[in-house]
Formats: C-alpha cells, structure tokens, sequence
C-alpha cells in the first residue's frame, strides 16, 4: 500500500509516492469511484519519456474514456503488467496494487506543485 | 409482457425448409474443383419461412426507434424523418444508376448533388462543399487533411498541434490524432464556454486548427465565437465548427459570418434521414474560398445546364469515399431541404431551442441544469445522487424505457457529473414533451419512496439490468462461443 498519508495529489485527482527519485503513480480513491467500472487501462513503454500533466496513459471504465495525467516528469522505468488483464485492480486498490506506473523523476521540485493529502480532501468537498 | 425472442440458430430445426430448391442437374461435384467444394454443410438456422417472418417480426417490435417511442439522445437530433424523403430516394432513377455509368447517363443523380452543394452553400455562406464523407467523423477527418494540406501549401511546416475544447464530441480529439496532429485541449469556463483566455493562450505557431462545436456540446452558444475566430486567423490557424449541432442554428446563423473555415454537416441529424444502429449517414465539408483547390475530387461541375465530374485538381487532398459518397442519404437531405423555403428553415431551429427550454424549465427543479441559464437546442442536467437517495443518471435512464422512453445521452459531455443530456427536436409535440416531463418526475418521486425499484429497472422489458461490467471486460461476441 502506498498510504494516503504519504502521497501528494494533483489536481486532476493522481497521487505520487516518492522513494528516492523514483515515483510510484496511480489515481485517488475518489477518481476511480468517479471513473465507475475499469474495464481497460493503456499504459505507455518502460524507457517512455512522460512531461507533468500531459496525458501518458488512458483509462476506460463503462461510463467513459478518460486521459491520465503524469504527475511528475521524468522516465517510465516500470509499468503495473498486472493491469492488463485485471483492470479491477484500480477499483479494488488504488493506492495499492491498482498503481498506474513508475517514473524515475528529473525534477523533484515539481513536487511542491501537488497537494499533500489534507489539501486534496478539502477540495474534494 | 413482451418474451425476449430466441435466437433463429436456437430456433433451428434440421432439415426444416423455408423454400425448396430444385437438385442442380449436374451436382457441383462433378465440375467443381475438389478444394472448392465444401465439407461440411454451413452452420445456418434451419426455419420455415413463416418462422423467419414471425421472427423478424417479433424482433421488430422489440425496437425503440423514432417511429415507436420519443428518442431525446443529446447531441444526435433524433428527428422525425418524413415519409416523401424516403418515396424520393427509392425512385428508380436513382436506385438503379450504376455509379460507374457514363456521366451523360446521371444527369438526374448529378443535379441533386450539384443543387445540394448550392444550398449548402447558401445556409453556411461557404465557397464550396464536398459531399463524399460517410459521416460526421470521416468529414472532421476530411477537414483535418484539408488543414493540413493548405498549411503544407503556404510551406508552413511548423503547425503539429490542433485545439479541441474539454467539451467536445470525442471524434473531434480522435480526428486530430487519426490525422497526425498532437491534441491540445482547452478547458471550459465556469459558464460552459471555451475560455477565450485559455484559447489566446494556448495559440501559438504550432497550431494548425481549432475544432469547436456551436452551439456546444452543454447546449449553449459559444459567445465570444467571433473573437475567438480572429485570434485564430491573426495566429495563422484555421477554425473548424464541428457542425453536429447545426439545428440550433438553421436558418439563423451562417457559419462563414462567425469565422468558420472549415464545417462538417451531419445530414442524418440536421436534415432528417434515419440514422442510429450505425446506420450509413453523410458528412459533407464545407470549405471558404481559400480551401476549395484542396477539396477532395471529383467534383460535380455544371456547364451549359450539363453535369459533369471534375477529376483532376493538383491541390486537391484526393478522394475520402468511392463515387459521391452515401447517394441515398444525401438524397434524403437535398428533398428535405427541397421542402422547406427560408422562413421554414428558420422555424426549425427556433421550435428546436424552444422544446429543449421547455423541458428545461419544467424539469431543472428536480433535476438542475448544469448550466442555469436559456439552452439552446438541448439542455444538460444532472441527476444528484445524494439527494435522490443513491439514484443515479444510470438508473434514472434505465427507468426511463419502462416508461416506454428511449433513454438521453447520459455520462456526456465528461465535464458535467452525473450528466442528462436531453435534445427533444422540433418534431415533437407540447403532448410529448409533457409525458416525458411526467415520467421524469415520477422517477424522481419513486427515487425518494422507493429508490430500490429505479436501481433496479428496467423492470418491464423482455431483459433487464444488463451486466455493462462483465460485457465489457469479457466480451462474447459470437453465439455458441465459450465463456471464459
């Protein structure tokens, strides 16, 4: 599990945790509730080069198709495989074995742009 | 109580006939090659011909469709498709004609097609149109080439970016990316428009177009349109009107004055021929001057009161579909646009704005508009699921067709949660928009009651609440194939 606690959030409802310069990213609680039934995650290469905010996966549940935004710079260094064939995963476990991707980070200040989770929850209500 | 039907293949008797065949004098193996004979008889339901027509019959009937029920779906301008049109498609002349056949031999089909690109022209104040695209999608991608095409032409290689606002059709990022630009979107602002900010912002010398639907896809008139249009030009870019919502604005606005370069009409939405089931529609594209050495070939040309087919142009993109395109369609629309003059026109976008407002303001009580304020040709509302007793737009829609409802667009545009999207159409009556109003207010009443009876409809159709879950991740496409 990647606790809530130890996560920051972007406004387009991604969290990061951060081990050294390698940042492990998946979506809130609150985006896959929103999101509805996962039914396919594309996830982009291991070597990828993936900019913040710009959308490096996508995400498609029964209601819609949605873009998923990296929330930090830096290189794909590895994917969840487990994705492909149990999507689930991203319902059942969003901060754990639902996470998206790993990126190795080229700039960690970019970090000080996302929220800590306090801060996320309050714009949630 | 309607049964769900069986399917023919479980109908199947063997050796059950619906017409006799006579044996072949020489049977096929004796002048067939041996690999061309097959060796096993093919899988095919076995019935009588009154089993299939009872059968197709029965199908029929478990329909929804615009001659049965009311089919507000958002954004497809589900209207009533008059009977002439159909008369005037069927006509020999027309169904008969060879596209191969000489040019001298369809005069008749040509006329249409030229007189069709006129009045096109007309309502639109565009230079030219093509009438080859298959449908909305295939016309935003024509648009897209033809962009691309003029850019290449000025030499102007820098252009790889295309602007889409977040509340677009998804054909319109999907059209971008098919034609090999990068997608940029712009977000709404708070009262649903595309922030001019946020477009000045993001033009710049790598923007080659800019899609956008008016009015848009939260049925509401994009009004700063006109500005939006010069920042375009003075950025060197094109502007594009994704024209799905046109019949907000027949006869009272011609793109050309807002600024469009580039628009697509969805004949089967705003000029009646039937479509849903993914049936075959037109897209023609309209172009302003600059663009027509670019349109696709050929081109039906008049000269001396004689059709002819222009094939050849250096700048063109080339062809986008076999001969005119979807002939029957485009039929379709050129006799319905042939039945009404300016004034009527005009009355079609306005009965279509006032339905839409009729429902809205009988309706946003209970179901608020995401966007308070007058719509235009349809309205977007939003289910509130905290206070409708864990209701959602799902249910609520499902609920819907045990009211005898064809469902709204739900879920769309992605911007607006729990979203309603609900287009009436000119074409129906004070009587039906008021039964529909009743039904959506009984389902909010049963929501409050009895919330369990709406999460679980349908309740009164031949199957119920389907699993979209399990379809979606493990598909069964074929009948007989095995469940994993």
């Amino acid at each position: 599990m990647f606790e809530e606690s130890q996560c920051r959030f972007a406004a387009s409802h991604e969290w990061v945790f951060v081990a050294g310069d390698v940042a492990t990213v998946g979506i809130s609680d609150y985006a896959q509730k929103e999101i509805s039934d996962i039914v396919f995650v594309e996830l982009p290469a291991v070597g990828a080069t993936v900019a913040q905010g710009k959308a490096c996966a996508v995400i498609e549940s029964v209601k819609a198709a949605a873009d998923f935004m990296a929330p930090v710079s830096g290189e794909i260094i590895a994917i969840n495989e487990a994705l492909a064939d149990t999507p689930e995963l991203v319902n059942q476990s969003p901060q754990g074995e639902g996470w998206f991707v790993k990126i190795r980070m080229t700039d960690s200040t970019e970090l000080d742009g996302l929220m800590d989770f306090a801060a996320y929850q309050h714009t949630l209500s | 109580m309607i049964q769900r039907e069986k399917l023919s293949i479980e109908k199947s008797v063997p050796g059950r006939r619906g017409v006799r065949v006579l044996p072949a004098s020489r049977p096929a193996a004796d002048w067939l090659p041996e690999r061309a004979l097959r060796q096993h008889p093919p899988r095919l339901p076995e019935m009588s011909e009154f089993d299939v027509v009872r059968h197709y019959t029965r199908l029929s009937r478990l329909n929804f469709s615009l001659d049965t029920h009311f089919y507000p779906l958002g954004s497809c301008t589900m209207k009533y498709n008059p009977r002439a049109n159909e008369a005037i498609a069927a006509l020999d002349g027309f169904t008969a004609a060879h596209p191969s056949a000489p040019t001298r031999a369809l005069q008749g089909t040509l006329e249409m097609a030229w007189r069709l690109e006129q009045m096109l022209c007309e309502l639109t104040g565009l230079a030219a149109f093509t009438l080859q695209p298959a449908a909305g999608a295939q016309g935003e991608l024509t648009g897209i080439l033809l962009a691309s095409a003029w850019h290449r032409s000025r030499r102007d290689h820098r252009r790889t970016e295309i602007l889409v606002a977040d509340s677009s059709h998804g054909t319109n990022p999907a059209s971008a990316t098919m034609g090999g630009f990068a997608v940029n979107t712009v977000a709404s602002g708070a009262d649903g428009r595309v922030n001019l900010a946020a477009i000045r912002a993001a033009l710049g010398p790598q923007t080659a177009l800019v899609m956008l639907t008016v009015p848009n896809t939260l049925g509401l008139f994009e009004t700063t349109i006109c500005e939006i249009a010069q920042a375009v030009h003075e950025a060197g870019a094109l502007l594009y009107l994704d024209g799905a919502n046109y019949n907000a604005l027949m006869g009272l606005v011609r793109p050309a004055d807002i600024g469009a370069d580039i628009l697509h009409f969805n004949v089967h939405k705003s000029f009646s021929t039937p479509h849903g089931g993914g049936g075959p529609g037109a897209g023609p594209v309209g172009v302003a001057a600059h663009l027509v050495p670019f349109l696709p070939l050929p081109r039906v040309i008049e000269k001396n009161g004689r059709y002819i087919l222009k094939s050849s142009a250096r700048k063109s993109i080339g062809r986008m579909r076999t001969c005119l395109g979807n002939v029957a369609v485009l039929l379709r629309g050129y006799a319905y646009l042939r039945s009404h003059d300016a004034v009527a026109l005009r009355g079609i976008a306005e009965d279509a704005i006032l339905n839409a407002n009729y429902v809205r303001v009988k309706l946003s009580d209970l179901y608020p508009a995401a966007i308070d304020e007058p719509c235009m040709h349809e309205c977007v509302l939003q289910t509130n699921p905290e206070q409708m007793r864990g209701v959602k737009t799902l249910d609520v829609a499902k609920r819907l067709l045990d009211y005898g409802f064809h469902a709204p667009t739900i879920y769309f545009p992605l911007i607006v949660p729990e979203a309603l999207m609900i287009e009436p159409t000119e074409t129906e009556s004070r009587e039906t928009l008021d039964a529909f109003v009743a039904a959506m207010r009984a389902i909010h009443a049963e929501a409050m009651t009895d919330p369990e009876q709406v999460q679980t409809a349908p309740h009164h159709l031949p199957v119920r609440r389907l699993d979209e879950l399990a379809a979606a991740r493990n598909p069964t496409v074929a009948w007989g194939a095995t469940i994993p």
